[in-house]
């Protein structure tokens, strides 16, 4: 009985310590994949096209739906903003609040939300049905390095085009805003843009801009180890698609914390 | 050529230790050589030491039941899964030790038609097998030229006007011939195949062992095929192993194959009964 009991409590130890385990081992499989892909990516030659191939997928295919959500993000949030404000006899500075929680902390992080959702996924599911077909094997035996062929342009277009969106979204979130703040709840447009002015400096960009970077290079390597790494038929590159979507989700709240921590340590 | 059975193999030289004029003979007769190859998954070995040459431009076959290893060996042989322990020795050479960068550019003397064949899905036909002339060769011929060889190999496998369409507007027969032309496309000096029969009818079984047999003559190519189709491992073999339960249990000609008297192999290829065995030859004795 008393053995029983053990055995039982032994298997639920192991099982617990396995989760913390997994994931230290998953996270080193994907630094190991971030350094080979550095190695392979320092080395010629130099596939420039598909670069260009990969930022078109993530940046321009995914324009359209940053557009959509920042207008309404930016609106509602300067909706909420004024109804706030005006409790206090501030609302002139309700262009300040919006462009500041935009550029340092909602444009970045949504940006990176959207684009998981749309071409993180997507890496995956592309790679995952490649690995499963054997063509990701099929390179490797015409002497085409897979990492430096499917993940390194990836991992550029995603470092390069997630910032890009980011300015994208504060721009349109900024419009969103002016509209409902200012011709919808009559906020004066000259406090609305000279308080924006007058608060937002280039640090408050740069910080939004460098954490970007930082979340297009987490997805995109989350969304391809994933997807590389993907087994059992088309169950296994859903399940890698699932996967890929979730911990880029978590990686990019979880990095936010970090380096805006470093960024404010730094003096931004 | 010699009958082996691995454990008491006459044909295992190339041990540590031998002469270095024995071993540069032995790979110049030998293009491939496997020792002692080892592989687990996890608690599951696979692989329990492979012995296995493969004789350099002759069609070498190695046959075994599903789940007998056959494809994870091929995939070590090109390096696509590192091994636990053993030797690969290609051209005299050992891949093992290799790096990422290394192993890339022996590769290229690899080429390799896939089970499903592994065409790029979201390329036509013609880029597909254009694909590894532009990565190799796009600073030796021009785009018109690298077409020019495409059609040429598209039609020396019986392939006309389907250089626009896609892999999935093919038929299985079709996207192996497909396979066989990007493989073939850079002049390998050794093609692997990985059942390359699986899936099809009897009469495209046939044509794909003579395209086989034809380009193993005409390239003077060394070709390593995996199969467990016994009409075709007699139709087109110059040389058959056996892998049973992780080893490489026989080595030799169809006919000495034939005449073998390993249980476990008579039995693989009576119940097959696509080929009839030959009487047991007096030196090996009774089964």
């Amino acid at each position: 009985m008393a053995d029983g009991a053990l055995q039982v409590t032994v298997a639920l130890v192991e099982r617990v310590w396995a989760i913390p385990l997994r994931f230290v081992q998953v996270f080193g499989e994907v630094m190991l994949l971030l350094g080979r892909a550095i190695l392979w990516g320092l080395r010629p030659p130099f596939r420039l096209g598909l670069v260009i191939q990969a930022m078109e997928f993530i940046g321009v295919g995914s324009l359209s739906i940053i557009v959509l959500v920042s207008i309404f993000v930016g609106g509602v949030f300067g909706l909420q903003s004024v109804e706030s404000f005006r409790m206090f006899n501030a609302d002139g500075y309700v262009g300040t609040a919006v462009s500041l929680t935009l550029t340092r902390e909602i444009s970045p992080v949504l940006t990176a939300l959207m684009v998981t959702g749309r071409a993180g996924s997507a890496m995956a599911t592309e790679l995952g049905s490649m690995r499963i077909t054997e063509q990701i094997d099929a390179l490797s035996t015409m002497a085409v390095n897979p990492i430096q062929y499917l993940v390194v342009p990836r991992l550029i277009a995603a470092t390069i085009m997630v910032p890009l969106l980011t300015m994208v979204f504060n721009i349109v979130g900024m419009f969103g805003a002016y509209i409902f703040a200012v011709i919808i709840k009559n906020v004066d447009p000259g406090l609305f843009v000279h308080n924006i002015r007058w608060y937002t400096d280039i640090s408050d960009l740069a910080m939004g801009l460098i954490k970007a970077s930082f979340f297009g290079l987490a997805l995109s390597l989350i969304g391809c180890y994933q997807g590389y790494n993907a087994s059992g038929g088309a169950k296994g590159v859903g399940t890698a698609t699932m996967r890929a979507v979730v911990w880029s989700s978590v990686a990019v709240l979880s990095l936010d914390f970090g380096i805006t921590d470093v960024l404010i340590t730094l003096g931004l | 050529m010699t009958l082996t059975a691995t454990g008491s193999s006459t044909e295992r030289q190339g041990q540590p230790g031998q002469p270095a004029a024995a071993a540069a003979a032995r790979s110049e007769r030998f293009q491939l050589q496997v020792r002692g190859l080892f592989k687990s998954f996890g608690e599951h070995e696979v692989l329990r030491g492979i012995d296995l040459e493969v004789e350099r431009g002759k069609i070498n076959v190695i046959i075994g039941g599903s789940g007998a290893g056959k494809s994870v060996m091929m995939k070590h042989l090109i390096g696509l899964i590192k091994l636990d322990r053993g030797q690969i020795l290609v051209d005299g050479e050992d891949i093992v030790p290799m790096s990422d960068f290394e192993l890339n550019g022996i590769r290229s003397k690899f080429g390799m038609l896939f089970q499903y064949a592994a065409l790029f899905d979201s390329f036509t036909v013609e880029e597909n097998v254009l694909f590894p002339l532009v990565e190799h060769r796009r600073r030796q011929l021009k785009r018109a030229e690298m077409r020019e060889i495409v059609r040429d190999k598209l039609h020396s496998l019986g392939l006309f006007n389907v250089e626009k369409k896609y892999p999935a507007e093919l038929s299985g027969g079709m996207r192996k011939r497909v396979g066989l032309a990007r493989a073939i496309v850079l002049e390998p000096e050794i093609l692997f195949y990985d059942e390359p029969t699986t899936g099809l009818d009897p009469i495209a079984t046939k044509n794909v062992d003579e395209m086989i047999a034809d380009i193993s003559e005409r390239l003077r190519i060394t070709s390593v095929v995996i199969s467990h189709d016994m009409a075709s491992t007699f139709r087109i073999g110059h040389r058959v192993s056996m892998l049973y339960k992780g080893r490489i249990i026989v080595s030799g000609t169809p006919d000495e194959i034939l005449r073998h008297p390993n249980p476990d192999l008579r039995e693989f290829i009576s119940v097959s009964k696509a080929v009839d065995l030959l009487p047991l030859s007096g030196e090996h004795g009774a089964p």
